[in-house]
């Protein structure tokens, strides 16, 4: 065991100086000079630097039902040009199901279903068809919700690109989030928390939305919609789109001619043509802007409109600039819903890091005290080989890129009092040896051949709850496991290599006959 | 001069306490058992969800008495506030609403709207019904895996009553460190399930040391009985037991007195693991094993060495 072939020294020595370099950076925090390293600093996580995490649902379920409403209106529209006669078109929770008059219809009705395309199954059960969105086109819906809520939410959170986020799928139909360096989360919360569907549509005048609404039903393409703003005033409005948000080119906060918060608008080629030819038939009638299934205002069209308007409403400031960066940045496909929040302002996780650190100081200081105390020079090499063990975590930390969180700063120092837990079992072994009357390089040899199998044993069953925690921790649990198991791992090559190869040169130059320990 | 807490040679009868220490784990777990049958955890919201959420006041002292009657004036159900930490800080816990996830989003807003300028919110936390059902399936998960394989690996490494024996020692620090959060009422949630297992991970590292040189003597002493052995293994390490305990306990101290509010909690629950982890290992797994049956005559009395037996 006191062999020690030069490549293993030189293995030693260089772990220890990768760890340096490695850890090196954290240090000397962004400075210039320290460009040359290759590594990077410690990834902190969110409870350390302060930002938002947010588990997001994607409402699948309502996709899924605009969907089947869109079918059912296809279907409607096809059979009426091929002048088909059926009844009872209902739309159900996963169905569009309805019944032929005619069973001569079949072949062509048929024929009309498997051009829908390979998302649906059609089923016949005599006269009555179900046509049903199978698996396969569910899960392709699924998939491209998801991945268009993920661009948009990108493109709602960090605008300019500079943020960092990470915004990623999880499972099914979940969506992470995390934003480091969040001032206000209830922002953030707002930007997440609309669709920002935004919708031009006539008002219908054939009769006011009072009227509508005592008769119990709105007229054939017309729907009643409620007001956005506090003021209990309901409309009818023809279900007919005039323009929608994804005709857009831009929008951006302003104030209009009574020096109201409005958002101004620049629609596409495409939208306003359309929008052109809509506002000249129909000048002196009111338009209503919808977002989100509400109104927003219902302004009389005075002239024809091309390219650009206002939206006005009840408005303020903060909130014109929020409506014009979801406009940018375009309509969510379903709504989201938050399902687990955590955010740490900056001040919180500075003060973390602050108490953490120091925590470890103390604890580092008094770890070596007392094997100084109980050991005397042996102690000090198992304190040297600690504070190598310490850089080392804090070099794996840095080149893995993983995320050091708070309860990662104490696994750090919990595993600064397990690691010397190694070094005590050899120091002991040694002192039994010692008691029975070897000589001092014997029981030293014979010290570290017997401790070995117990140090492998016993920081392996650890190594497993570490493991565990981090198969099933989330956030800032994983971390934590992180550290825990990366500490294990480097006070066995610590305690193993690093103080034994101390011990080996000590030996080489004192020869020493006797030990005291 | 050396700092010895524990004198090398030590011949203390461990196993004569044992009927004593079986029936103090007995009250023990069954006591654990019972406070969490009766009186339950304080779950916190990452198991039961709700809200929780930490901010300063921004001059001076916060007015807890004042800010707790407008905030039960919300009528958000169950709210506690409390000072954390210093006494410009405060915590407050907000029950689960009714209703879906957007009834949780629009009682943080009223919360926050209530503390108003005169405070800056430090951090907010909310876990929604369905993730907090979530995490508190995972973290049993990961109890019970870790558990299970610690049980394995013994089982490999050693004999069946050895692990037999670790499993119901762990087991022991599990159920009473649950009892602890019980009869505290330590707040219960994630970093406590860490605790747990870290805990569980300290106390089988403890014991697979003892267990190591258990194994050692039998073989080295054929003609000592197994009470004999199993004594003279638990004076060998014991030293080293003592030595590890206060290292990790003077770490542990560090954070409970500097680590700052969050992770006191932890440290706390970590301190009572090193301390029933330490006799579980001593009180709990050896005197199983004097218990049971171990077989003795296995090899040819060569010393055979460890590392290659199974």
């Amino acid at each position: 065991m006191l062999q020690f072939q030069l490549w293993k020294k030189l293995f030693v020595v260089a772990i220890a100086a990768l760890g340096i370099i490695y850890a090196l950076p954290n240090l000397l925090n962004g400075n210039k000079n320290a460009a040359f390293l290759p590594g990077k600093k410690i990834n902190l996580g969110l409870d350390l630097q302060g930002g938002s995490h947010l588990l997001l649902r994607v409402d699948i379920d309502a996709v899924r039902k605009e969907r089947l409403e869109n079918l059912g209106e296809t279907i409607r529209r096809d059979f009426r040009t091929k002048k088909i006669r059926f009844s009872a078109l209902v739309v159900t929770d996963d169905a569009v199901s309805l019944q032929l008059r005619d069973k001569i219809d079949g072949p062509t009705a048929q024929q009309i279903f498997s051009d829908l395309g390979s998302d649906y199954t059609p089923a016949r059960d005599g006269n009555v068809y179900q046509i049903r969105l199978n698996d396969a086109g569910l899960t392709l819906m699924q998939t491209r919700t998801v991945d268009q809520s993920i661009e948009i939410i990108r493109r709602r959170l960090d605008p300019e690109g500079t943020k960092e986020p990470i915004i990623q799928r999880q499972g099914l139909d979940r969506i992470l989030v995390q934003l480091p360096g969040v001032d206000d989360p209830e922002a953030v919360k707002r930007l997440l928390g609309r669709t920002a569907k935004l919708t031009f549509q006539l008002v219908d005048i054939s009769m006011t939305a009072v009227e509508a609404k005592q008769r119990g039903r709105s007229p054939p393409g017309s729907v009643l919609m409620e007001s956005a703003n506090d003021d209990g005033l309901i409309y009818l409005i023809e279900k007919r789109v005039m323009v929608s948000g994804e005709m857009l080119d831009g929008a951006t906060a302003t104030f209009d001619q009574n020096n109201r918060p409005a958002v101004s608008f620049v629609l596409n080629s495409n939208g306003a043509r359309r929008f052109g030819k809509v506002t000249g038939d129909n000048i002196g009638r009111p338009f209503a802007i919808i977002l989100d299934g509400k109104v927003v205002s219902a302004p009389t069209i005075q002239s024809q409109i091309f390219g650009n308007g206002q939206i006005t409403g009840d408005f303020s400031v903060a909130e014109t600039n929020e409506l014009a960066l979801v406009l940018r940045a375009g309509a969510l496909p379903a709504p989201l819903i938050i399902l687990e929040e955590r955010s740490i302002g900056p001040g919180l996780g500075a003060d973390s890091i602050a108490a953490g650190e120091f925590a470890a100081v103390i604890g580092l200081v008094l770890v070596a005290v007392y094997m100084g105390l109980s050991y005397g020079f042996f102690g000090g090499l198992a304190v040297a080989a600690l504070a190598i063990n310490i850089i080392l975590i804090i070099a794996a930390l840095s080149a893995l890129q993983a995320t050091l969180t708070l309860p990662g700063i104490a696994g750090i120092v919990l595993t600064m009092g397990m690691a010397v837990d190694a070094n005590v079992l050899v120091f002991e072994r040694i002192r039994e040896e010692l008691g029975k009357g070897r000589s001092a390089i014997a029981a030293i040899d014979s010290g570290y051949q017997r401790a070995i199998s117990t140090i492998i044993d016993s920081n392996l069953t650890t190594l497993f709850a570490a493991l565990f925690l981090y198969i099933f921790g989330s956030g800032p649990i994983k971390g934590f496991a992180v550290t825990l198991g990366i500490g294990i791992l480097t006070s066995m090559f610590t305690a193993v290599m690093v103080t034994r190869l101390l011990i080996v040169i000590w030996v080489e130059r004192k020869r020493p006959t006797k030990l005291i320990l | 001069m050396r700092l010895k807490l524990v004198s090398s040679n030590t011949s203390i009868n461990f196993l004569k306490f044992h009927r004593l220490a079986v029936l103090f784990s007995s009250i023990l777990v069954a006591g654990s058992i019972g406070l969490f049958a009766i009186v339950g955890l304080n779950l916190g919201i990452d198991f039961r969800g709700g809200i929780l959420i930490e901010a300063r006041h921004n001059s001076g002292p916060a007015d807890i008495g004042r800010l707790r009657g407008e905030l039960e004036s919300l009528g958000l159900g169950d709210i506690s506030l409390q000072g954390f930490g210093t006494e410009t800080d405060i915590l407050v816990r907000v029950q689960r609403q009714k209703g879906d996830e957007k009834a949780q989003i629009a009682a943080i807003q009223l919360v926050s709207a209530t503390l108003g300028d005169d405070y800056d919110v430090r951090r907010t936390e909310f876990v929604g019904p369905t993730v907090g059902a979530e995490l508190a399936e995972k973290g049993m998960m990961a109890v019970v895996c870790a558990l299970l394989a610690i049980m394995v690996y013994i089982w490999f490494r050693f004999e069946w009553q050895f692990s037999l024996a670790a499993i119901i020692a762990l087991t022991h620090d599990v159920l009473s460190t649950i009892g602890l959060f019980a009869l505290t009422s330590f707040e219960f949630n994630l970093a406590t399930v860490a605790a747990i297992l870290t805990i569980a991970g300290y106390s089988i590292n403890d014991t697979v040391v003892v267990f190591d040189r258990v194994r050692e003597n039998l073989r080295r002493y054929k003609s000592f009985t197994l009470v004999d052995i199993l004594n003279k293994s638990l004076n060998e390490t014991l030293s080293r037991t003592v030595m590890t305990s206060v290292t990790t306990l003077l770490a542990l101290m560090a954070i409970v007195v500097f680590g700052g509010a969050v992770l006191r909690d932890f440290a706390i629950a970590m301190i009572w693991g090193v301390l029933i982890g330490t006799y579980s290992s001593v009180f709990v797994a050896v005197g199983l094993l004097s218990r049971f049956d171990i077989k003795r005559n296995d090899d040819d009395g060569a010393e055979t060495p460890e590392y290659e037996r199974s």
